[in-house]
């Protein structure tokens, strides 16, 4: 039995949502299409969680509205919106056998037995657990609980899927196993998923898109690679990857001069923090020629943290630090703490944001 | 911090003489007033009259008996149509305060709690004079409509009289598991299409049911046990006032009495054991990250006004007899009306003029039974956690098991083994004033002891480990960082041991010898006898829940201020 859905997109728009005093969302829009893999990421107390719980109804907000696949549901109850949740806590009764947590959400639905137990078979079947189905939650390990957790909510066929943090109580092992079989399975459903999360690397490889939360406010939208190659603030290229952020000074002519004072070509719009990634950057010896389509930083080795196949050096440049990588190859000895040295920075992969 | 932890400060132990010398006397002492008594009444109910060998003829003259019989099926009824009534008054308070923005829900559940500071039997006078033929709310039907309700007649009196007064067992555990389940496990439900009284019958009633069977299973062995309140109302035939009777009319040799004790003791531990059978496997203790609680909603108007409607009928219907009694110790005359037909102080006078002893009493006698249970209860826990003596955990569990004695059975027992022995002054030990303090002190021990187990697990074994790795000795060790970072559990115990035993009567009704050595409770029961006596005795009752309103209040100041001190505390 497939437990296909006619999966629908969702529709934020202008939502202020507050608790008391607390804005916790400030005018947030989104869109997410149908059988997309969605992530919402930020820091704890970003409005990630929020969002969620008012896309499920646990939440109202003051203003705005949520469209499911064109409906507006703002005004429905949690129980009447067809949306699948899996709590970060999972949330099963521990007074109910696997099978009959799973079959739950269809007795509500008023589905005929037959029916139901073929629906609680498949979605345990689709996570691996048929087995287990007589067992009570307690009796299982975190890995399983989630399961459990994830098949009872698409046994009912919602029209969304949503997620809080389902890997933050796996062990590091196991996220990921388990995030490679989430996207495996939403592939499958074609199911429009949507992922909250606090980590990057998890939000990067399972998502479609993401959007970066902080404050209240969406920050960006973007594939991950977009996020991480263009980045529209600081917040979004700190919080994604690495950063190396200087701040740079317009000088007389236009131009901007780096800490150290290389002269550089700077936007017209006000940007003047340059920032670039660890990788694109060259560690040299002061005394060597800087090559062509490089801007050249100096300073002194801080620290250095080997991490084997690079060596990432933090650099004292002026009263700011830098991070690059360099490759390791094996037997070299590279730089040492307190060396001099010299940052050579590919001046076409300096990007400039706004303070 | 559990028991059993292989910790430094509990290993050398066995062979530290100063422990098993504590252990041995606190042995002593269970045996001599908990356990000798209570066997010597379950080895008289299988003896034949005057004693030796063993029968059952005893148990089958006991059910041959048509008095006996009824009594015994009365009492079982009287217990469960209690837990029944008690549920109806829990059940809307507890599922309303936790499950709605309710305003007052702090106060609804303070009052709901007050009932438990009254001794049952003194109210009992109160709620004829307000439910009785006669009473406040009859005479007012009958004048309006013409019809007269029942609520005091026999066993429907006592009924009524013990639901009101045990209810709060059943509120305070039915409460506490209702905000011990994680609110998701509630969203979970919604999210899959459950809401409404669905959601309440599939989710959260299932999920508080430990809770609620904690709560009624104490509710139901309280009221069989209860000597007092039968007896007062004029209801002779249950069992507690059935074994009262034949014990102080026909004698210490009759066997009925032991009869009655053994079953009482049966009665206790089947629902103990029921109530562990109904919880096994299902610690629902559910808060994880995210919040516990159930999620609380407004109340529509609707709703709102039958909510707050129910609350109040019951609130009303719990705090009478305390309204009630308060007029009563203030009325001149209060019969065949609906209130009292004028008011004076001339009860407060009498009492504190004529009867003072009963109240002087009541605080020596609960004040050294609270003392002994917190020394004692102190010094089990501490063996039981911080040291491996042996026999320790058995001192614990004998110690606990005088929750399944009744105050009837130890009073009984007391008599049968002490009547013979008799002080220097001749005087028989049984009736020293003495016994009074120590069958209290048995039966509040397991508060106390608790109190102290809860204490102590919280003192991190760490600091003990630190002192004695600073050079403390282990007396040292207890006398410098235990016992100060107890106090504050110490101190709760201590005044929930002595509020419980100042208004305990079943017990000591048996012990009383004369009333110069009786406490405030059973002089209220003596004033209750006349008609005379009700103003005193009720003005006695109002000093009685006066005692345990601020003790009760000064506990949880206790311990309020404990936990804030405590709070800034690195660690648990």
């Amino acid at each position: 039995m497939s437990l296909k859905a006619q999966s629908a997109g969702i529709e934020i728009e202008n939502v202020d949502l507050s608790y008391g005093q607390t804005r916790v969302l400030k005018d947030v829009s989104l869109s997410i299409r149908q059988g997309e893999f969605f992530a919402f990421l930020g820091p704890s107390g970003c409005g990630k969680t929020t969002l969620l719980r008012l896309i499920a109804g646990f939440n109202t907000c003051q203003s705005g509205r949520v469209l499911i696949g064109g409906k507006d549901v703002s005004a429905l109850p949690p129980w009447k919106r067809d949306v699948g949740m899996v709590f970060q806590s999972y949330a099963l009764w521990p007074h109910m056998s696997v099978a009959r947590n799973v079959a739950f959400g269809l007795e509500e639905r008023r589905l005929p037995r037959d029916q139901i137990e073929d629906r609680v078979d498949s979605a345990l079947d689709i996570v691996g657990l048929k087995h287990l189905k007589d067992r009570k939650p307690s009796q299982l390990s975190g890995g399983q609980q989630q399961r459990v957790a994830l098949a009872r909510t698409i046994a009912v066929r919602p029209k969304v899927l949503l997620l809080d943090e389902p890997l933050s109580n796996l062990d590091a092992r196991m996220r990921v196993d388990v995030r490679r079989e989430l996207r495996a399975l939403q592939q499958d459903l074609k199911l429009t998923t949507v992922f909250v999360t606090h980590d990057q690397e998890e939000a990067n490889t399972i998502s479609d898109r993401i959007a970066v939360m902080q404050d209240g406010r969406v920050q960006q939208v973007g594939t991950p690679q977009e996020l991480y190659d263009a980045p529209a603030n600081l917040f979004v290229a700190g919080f994604l990857g690495t950063a190396n952020i200087l701040a740079a000074e317009r000088q007389a002519d236009g131009r901007a001069s780096l800490p150290g004072g290389v002269r550089i070509d700077l936007p017209d719009d006000g940007r003047t923090r340059a920032m670039f990634r660890p990788q694109n950057a060259r560690l040299a010896t002061p005394g060597d020629s800087v090559s062509t389509g490089r801007a050249r930083l100096t300073g002194t080795i801080s620290h250095r943290e080997f991490l084997g196949s690079t060596v990432r050096y933090g650099v004292r440049v002026g009263a700011s630090e830098c991070l690059v990588d360099a490759p390791h190859h094996g037997g070299e000895q590279g730089f040492r703490l307190g060396d001099p040295v010299a940052v050579d920075v590919d001046r076409n992969r300096i990007l400039w944001l706004a303070d | 911090m559990t028991t059993g932890t292989t910790s430094p400060a509990a290993t050398r132990s066995l062979g530290q003489p100063g422990t098993l010398v504590v252990a041995l006397l606190l042995a002593l002492f269970l045996a001599a007033f908990l356990v000798i008594p209570v066997m010597t009444v379950m080895v008289a109910a299988f003896q034949p009259k005057g004693g030796g060998g063993f029968t059952l003829i005893n148990f089958v003259d006991f059910f041959a008996n048509d008095l006996f019989r009824r009594s015994f099926w009365n009492s079982v009824y009287v217990a469960a149509m209690s837990v029944l009534l008690a549920t109806l008054f829990a059940v809307p308070l507890a599922y309303f305060t936790t499950r709605f923005d309710f305003r007052g829900a702090a106060i609804v559940q303070t009052l709901g709690i007050i009932p438990l500071i009254m001794p049952p039997f003194a109210g009992a006078v109160a709620m004829q004079l307000l439910f009785g033929r006669n009473g406040t709310i009859n005479l007012l039907l009958d004048q309006a409509f013409g019809f007269r309700i029942p609520f005091m007649e026999g066993l429907n009196g006592v009924i009524f009289v013990e639901a009101v007064h045990y209810f709060p067992f059943i509120l305070i555990n039915l409460s506490a598991a209702l905000n011990a389940i994680d609110r998701t496990m509630e969203e979970a439900a919604q999210n899959l299409g459950c809401s409404g009284f669905r959601l309440f019958r599939r989710i959260v009633f299932p999920l508080a049911m430990p809770g609620y069977v904690a709560g009624a299973s104490l509710v139901f062995i309280k009221v069989f046990d209860d000597l007092a309140t039968p007896l007062l109302l004029n209801v002779k035939d249950m069992l507690a006032p059935q074994a009262y009777l034949r014990i102080t009319s026909v004698g210490l040799t009759d066997p009925m009495g032991y009869v009655i004790s053994v079953i009482l003791i049966v009665a206790s531990l089947v629902a103990m054991y029921l109530s562990t059978l109904a919880l096994k496997g299902k610690d629902y203790a559910t808060v994880q990250r995210g919040g516990g609680g159930l999620s609380r909603r407004a109340l529509g108007p609707m709703d709102a006004l039958l909510a707050y409607g129910m609350i109040t009928l019951v609130l009303l219907l719990v705090l009478a007899p305390h309204v009630g009694l308060l007029l009563l110790s203030l009325a001149t005359i209060w019969s065949f009306s609906p209130l009292p037909d004028a008011y004076t102080l001339a009860h407060y006078a009498r009492v504190f003029s004529d009867s003072g002893q009963y109240i002087w009493n009541t605080l020596l006698y609960a004040g050294l039974a609270g003392l002994i249970d917190v020394v004692i209860g102190t010094a089990i826990a501490y063996l039981v956690l911080r040291t491996r003596t042996w026999g320790a955990r058995w001192l614990d569990a004998v110690a606990m098991a005088a929750l399944a004695v009744p105050g009837v059975v130890l009073g009984i027992g007391f008599l049968r083994t002490y009547f013979g022995v008799t002080l220097p002054s001749g005087q028989s030990l049984a009736a020293f004033w003495g016994m009074i303090v120590l069958a209290l002190a048995i039966r509040r021990l397991p508060y106390a002891l608790r109190a102290s187990m809860a204490g102590l697990q919280q003192v991190s074994a760490s600091l003990e480990e630190a002192a004695q790795n600073l050079g403390a000795t282990r007396g040292r060790t207890v006398r410098r960082i235990v016992l100060p970072l107890m106090t504050g559990a110490i101190a709760a115990g201590f005044v929930t041991s002595f509020a419980t035993a100042a208004v305990e009567l079943s017990a000591t009704m048996m012990l009383v010898q004369s009333s110069n050595d009786a406490p405030l409770a059973y002089g209220l029961y003596v004033f209750m006898q006349s008609p005379a006596g009700r103003g005193a005795g009720a003005a006695l009752g109002v000093i009685a829940v006066v005692i345990v309103g601020i003790s009760t209040y000064i506990s949880n100041r206790i311990v309020e201020r404990d936990r804030a001190g405590r709070a800034g505390a690195p660690g648990h």
